[in-house]
């Protein structure tokens, strides 16, 4: 059971790493994801069901979301609305795209069929069938997480992270804002998407209503990640919002084992995940003024002590 | 070299709010010049900039750099050939990331694509292009630990990197301590100097503006009201330029200072 909620956690940290793009890096709050992560759980599914090899289905999940990102960063971009009302738009309209890839069914489940999580146990017989598909999303996610922070470190990657602080900087560089959003919410998005489609192979359906409240658990995570450690290298950034997801997924798990204690059902879950959101807000928001507060006060003795 | 002709801008045309800022402006800058603008609040400096570096489109008239028509061009496409300063020494380094990212990225204009062009050699040129502004060993830091008069150092040396054919400092060190602003002033004539730059300067301070450049410009009130040049400009004054800009308007103004400061 504890590989479960590891490879539930890994799973669930390559959208939080896409939320990380466009919420962090971007600085721009993008809610197509709770859209794109069930299209990319309906285009894997009914790839694989369709006899599609598992490579290129999750291939075309990843580009599926790549697509809902640029359908957002277009509508962004082009009508000047904001990247918020963009989102929405996307989102809403992909509920409805959801159900005609999935044949018009709410959900479309993975029987008879070999999924990821079919192939692991084969393809790492040496260890139990839970390790085993913890191992196999293990190198999944290392895999993503280097070439992610490769790409955070090449020119097109430090641009993006540049336009997320300063637009203007973007601007006076000769580059189109435009043309950067439409990379990072496409990068985004179809991240989100990836992480939809491992999502439906693990638990062995697509559902049109996967995404509900997805944004907010990824923003979750990425939180509790920030209190594990400060750092401002990618690589470490990455790390943290892995780390965060796997804590956060454990937070579940213990709530759906021991919450019965306390009078918590798994139908509270979206509630608290809200109030968790909240709750680091807060702490973070105390944490900055205590530290103005103390730079303060040592000013002020500071120009005490000349005198 | 910058040909700007008949430009008119109108903010909010045809609503209660309408406002021109700027009224027929007619102005050539030659390669070489050195041009300090000088005006009151609201004569129209700052809406020249905006519209020669294309923040906002013009209402009418044209716009051409060596012989280009760039009226019509984004504000990202312009900047391949104009470099800018603004007030604000935030807006021109990204704060959140390294000097070294920061001055990669400078390297060259334009969409950047998956390479890596820092290495060691460009560490060495970095280090160089630091040197007189003591960041060397401090490429690793965080622009945001930086001071705005190192902000705007590292910003003027950013902007100094892609040889701009054009560059617009506005009011540069208007919002640096006394301090801060001399040696950013210093520095900014020493890189013009150096590189053989063509450069515009928007200030409000009268004997910054005589001692800056070889041109000086005049505004009030969407206007270019004097354009002085070579030996007019050397003998100029402040009290001079307060008779000047007296003259010229016709009106009394019960303390120039309110208007000018000098």
């Amino acid at each position: 059971m504890i590989e479960g909620i590891f490879v539930e956690g890994l799973i669930f940290s390559i959208m939080a790493l896409g939320i990380l793009i466009s919420f962090r890096l971007l600085d721009l709050a993008d809610l197509t994801c709770d859209g794109s992560v069930a299209t990319g759980a309906a285009v894997a599914a009914i790839s694989i069901t369709s006899g599609l090899p598992i490579t290129v289905s999750i291939l075309l999940a990843f580009l599926s979301g790549v697509l809902c990102g640029l359908v957002t960063a277009a509508i962004h971009n082009h009508l000047h609305i904001p990247g918020l009302l963009a989102g929405i738009l996307t989102m809403t309209m992909l509920y409805s795209v959801n159900l005609r890839v999935l044949g018009n069914k709410a959900n479309l489940p993975l029987v008879k069929v070999d999924t990821m999580y079919r192939v692991f146990p084969k393809l790492f017989s040496f260890v139990s069938p839970e390790a085993a598909s913890l191992l196999g999303t293990l190198l999944c996610i290392v895999v993503i997480k280097v070439i992610l922070d490769l790409f955070f470190h090449s020119d097109l990657g430090i641009s993006l992270g540049a336009l997320g602080g300063n637009e203007q900087v973007v601007i006076s560089l000769g580059m189109s804002p435009a043309v950067l959003k439409y990379v990072g919410l496409g990068l985004s998005n179809g991240l989100i998407a990836l992480s939809g489609a491992l999502l439906a192979q693990y638990q062995g359906f697509a559902d049109a209503s996967l995404g509900t409240g997805m944004v907010v658990q990824g923003l979750a995570a990425i939180m509790i990640g920030e209190f594990l450690f400060r750092t401002n290298r990618i690589s470490m950034i990455t790390l943290r919002v892995v780390l965060g997801s796997i804590i956060y997924k454990g937070l579940m798990y213990f709530g759906r084992k021991y919450g019965y204690i306390i009078g918590i059902t798994p139908n509270d879950f979206k509630l608290l995940t809200g109030m968790l959101v909240i709750i680091s807000l807060v702490i973070a928001s105390t944490r900055t003024r205590a530290a103005e507060d103390s730079a303060r006060k040592k000013a002020l003795q500071k120009t005490k002590g000349d005198r | 070299m910058l040909e700007i002709k008949h430009v008119t801008k109108v903010f909010f045309p045809g609503t209660v709010n309408e406002k021109v800022a700027l009224e027929d402006i007619n102005l050539c800058v030659n390669e070489g010049d050195v041009v300090s603008v000088i005006g009151s609040n609201g004569s129209g400096k700052s809406t020249l900039f905006n519209m020669i570096a294309g923040t906002f489109p013009v209402t009418g008239g044209t716009i051409t750099l060596d012989g280009k028509d760039i009226t019509k061009a984004p504000e990202y496409r312009r900047a391949f050939y104009i470099g800018r300063i603004f007030q604000d020494p935030t807006k021109g380094t990204s704060g959140n990331m390294s000097i070294r990212d920061n001055m990669t990225l400078s390297l060259k204009k334009g969409m950047k694509g998956l390479t890596f062009t820092y290495n060691s050699e460009k560490k060495t040129l970095f280090q160089k292009l630091l040197e007189p502004i003591g960041l060397e060993n401090r490429l690793d830091d965080n622009v945001g630990l930086l001071s705005g008069g190192q902000r705007q150092a590292l910003t003027l040396i950013m902007a100094c990197m892609s040889h701009p054919r054009l560059l617009l400092l506005d009011e540069h060190t208007a919002a640096l301590d006394p301090g801060n602003a001399k040696t950013v002033m210093e520095l900014t004539e020493e890189y013009i100097r150096k590189n053989h730059l063509t450069a515009m300067m928007v200030t409000h301070n009268m004997q910054q503006a005589i001692d800056f450049g070889n041109r000086l410009i005049m505004m009030d009130e969407g206007h270019i009201i004097m354009n002085v040049s070579g030996d007019e400009k050397k003998s100029l004054t402040v009290p001079l330029l307060i008779e000047r800009f007296r003259q010229i308007r016709k009106k009394e103004y019960t303390t120039d200072e309110t208007l000018l400061t000098v």
